[in-house]
């Protein structure tokens, strides 16, 4: 299994520091499996012109490798102008059609205002369905009141972030499962 | 129809049914079923083999595109023709594509036409803009002129082909004056049959409709009806323009694997197309995609000998295509597996396929 956490953003450090416990999480619970962390904040990426990701070369084709590499992919993300950051749209502009079909893909936002509760539902799930991922229906939704001194803090957001490991992971195996009855009744 | 086409076209001769034929990218990967990666020189003489072995078993056209990426060998398409031009007496030889965006018009004219002169008029270029584009910074075009240096190269391509003095200004080449481009090749016309390669956009058949050329359309995979409305409009474009669209050829092209049992062609095959299309776009192709090939509304050409006689007609009635090309060796395949899918097509497929597309005047 190839695990991704994708910290979203280029700017701050709520997301960075929610995908960075998000994947010690990972760490601990899956040893086995290969787990990678991208932060945006780290990378140099151009804006998406339409060529196939093996085209553009640098941190680019390094990145969206990763991605499309990845069995299961954990996006993190701030809201910026009630919507997905443009840094996170252009990786999506950046990758080929279909593709994360085949991938799992769940959320974990941070945000200032709990008035941008629905916007992963209405901006980022039809942008990642379209990108045929096997969207984890619920994500986890956190406020900026639970970042104290720089730390994720309180109980029910670690329980709500344990959970959304299990349910990914979980769904993951499913999904898998599902793919392969379907390609068995293929018979080749 | 009093519009004459001023464009060089294909000798197609319909009475005899459809053309057949094969087409290699020179793609130069590992054998997925065994892991094995032939040497370059090794890959290279097994395409001029192919063409031998298409010759042979009766098939039309030979078909070489041109790709500057990792995992291909076909960086020199023109050459590599022009060695196919030397080991064949009788099958039509063409580039598909050409990438002419990113090429001197003038060149391509020169080594195309020096290739029909060696071939006794037997070349034809296909002429696209490639998928991949690192060909672009190799040979110093800036991919924001993508569109712009196809459409102006091809123009400049096309009118050299059809006049013998050219005077021409342009953006992206040394103007000509008075330049008499040559050799030329020895028919009519002077020129060589110019296809335009069409790929999945709408707006590139209408431009093929517009000026009248030969259009060239190569499709992956998906329902056979989803290309028709490409060929459509193209035909509707054309006779808009004042062009006959019955005099303006229209070839396919796409993946063909055959087996004496349907299952075998998909086992043997997928793996091809999947590691492939991972080495070649870093995307494998899906098997349901693939597998739905075994219905004979998919433009997947894999199966049986009949299944594949069914298809392309089936496709031909949709269509009413010219010439069908196919890929049968994408992704390692090995040149022992090359001939037995040649041999079952040349044997059980072009008949069949050729007695039902046969077409009197006037049909």
């Amino acid at each position: 299994m190839n695990i991704l956490v994708l910290s979203g953003s280029n700017a701050g450090n709520k997301t960075r520091t929610a995908t960075t416990l998000l994947k010690e999480k990972l760490k601990a619970q899956y040893s086995g499996e290969t787990i990678n962390y991208i932060n945006l904040q780290d990378v140099d990426l151009p804006f998406a012109d339409g060529r196939n990701y093996l085209d553009y070369g640098g941190d680019a084709t390094d990145v969206l490798t990763t991605i499309m590499d990845a069995d299961v992919i954990f996006i993190g993300s701030p809201i910026f102008q009630a919507s997905m950051p443009a840094a996170l749209k252009n990786i999506f502009d950046l990758l080929p059609q279909n593709a994360l079909e085949g991938k799992t893909v769940s959320m974990l936002i941070t945000a200032g205002s709990d008035k941008h509760f629905l916007i992963p539902e209405y901006n980022y799930k039809p942008v990642l369905s379209y990108l045929k991922a096997n969207i984890v229906p619920r994500y986890v939704f956190i406020l900026d009141t639970n970042f104290i001194e720089g730390e994720l803090q309180g109980d029910d957001v670690h329980l709500r972030l344990d959970r959304l490991i299990d349910d990914t992971m979980v769904l993951s195996e499913t999904f898998k499962e599902v793919t392969a009855k379907k390609e068995a009744q293929f018979g080749f | 129809m009093e519009n004459k086409n001023p464009h060089v076209m294909p000798e197609i001769d319909r009475s005899k049914g459809m053309e057949i034929g094969l087409y290699s990218l020179g793609e130069h990967m590992p054998n997925p079923h065994t892991g094995e990666l032939i040497p370059a020189s090794r890959r290279l003489k097994e395409i001029v083999e192919a063409a031998k072995m298409a010759e042979d078993a009766g098939l039309d056209v030979f078909q070489v595109g041109e790709s500057h990426q990792e995992h291909f060998v076909s960086q020199a398409h023109l050459v590599l023709l022009s060695a196919v031009a030397q080991a064949t007496s009788k099958i039509k030889i063409s580039s598909g594509s050409t990438i002419i965006s990113t090429s001197d018009p003038v060149r391509v004219f020169e080594d195309a036409s020096t290739i029909d002169l060696l071939s006794d008029g037997r070349m034809e270029v296909v002429a696209g803009r490639a998928s991949r584009v690192g060909l672009y910074e190799l040979l110093g075009y800036s991919l924001n002129d993508y569109e712009a240096l196809f459409e102006e190269k091809f123009e400049l391509f096309l009118k050299i082909n059809e006049n013998k003095t050219v005077n021409w200004n342009g953006e992206f080449r040394a103007p000509l004056k008075d330049a008499q481009v040559i050799p030329r090749p020895e028919n009519n016309e002077e020129g060589l049959p110019i296809w335009r390669a069409v790929g999945g956009s709408l707006a590139s058949a209408q431009k093929a409709g517009r000026i009248g050329v030969p259009m060239y359309q190569a499709h992956l995979g998906g329902p056979a009806e989803a290309f028709k409305s490409r060929i459509d409009l193209y035909r509707q474009t054309a006779f808009e323009n004042g062009f006959d669209p019955d005099n303006l050829p229209v070839a396919t092209a796409g993946f063909l694997y055959i087996r004496e049992n349907m299952m075998d062609a998909y086992r043997e095959y997928y793996p091809h197309i999947n590691e492939g299309m991972k080495l070649s776009n870093g995307q494998g192709f899906p098997k349901e995609a693939f597998a739905q090939g075994q219905d004979v509304k998919s433009v997947i050409n894999v199966g049986s000998p009949e299944h594949i006689v069914e298809k392309i007609l089936y496709q031909h009635e949709m269509f009413n295509h010219d010439r069908y090309i196919a890929q049968i060796d994408f992704g390692g395949v090995s040149i022992d597996n090359v001939k037995r899918t040649i041999d079952l097509l040349g044997e059980k497929v072009v008949p069949e396929v050729k007695k039902y597309t046969k077409q009197t005047k006037g049909e």
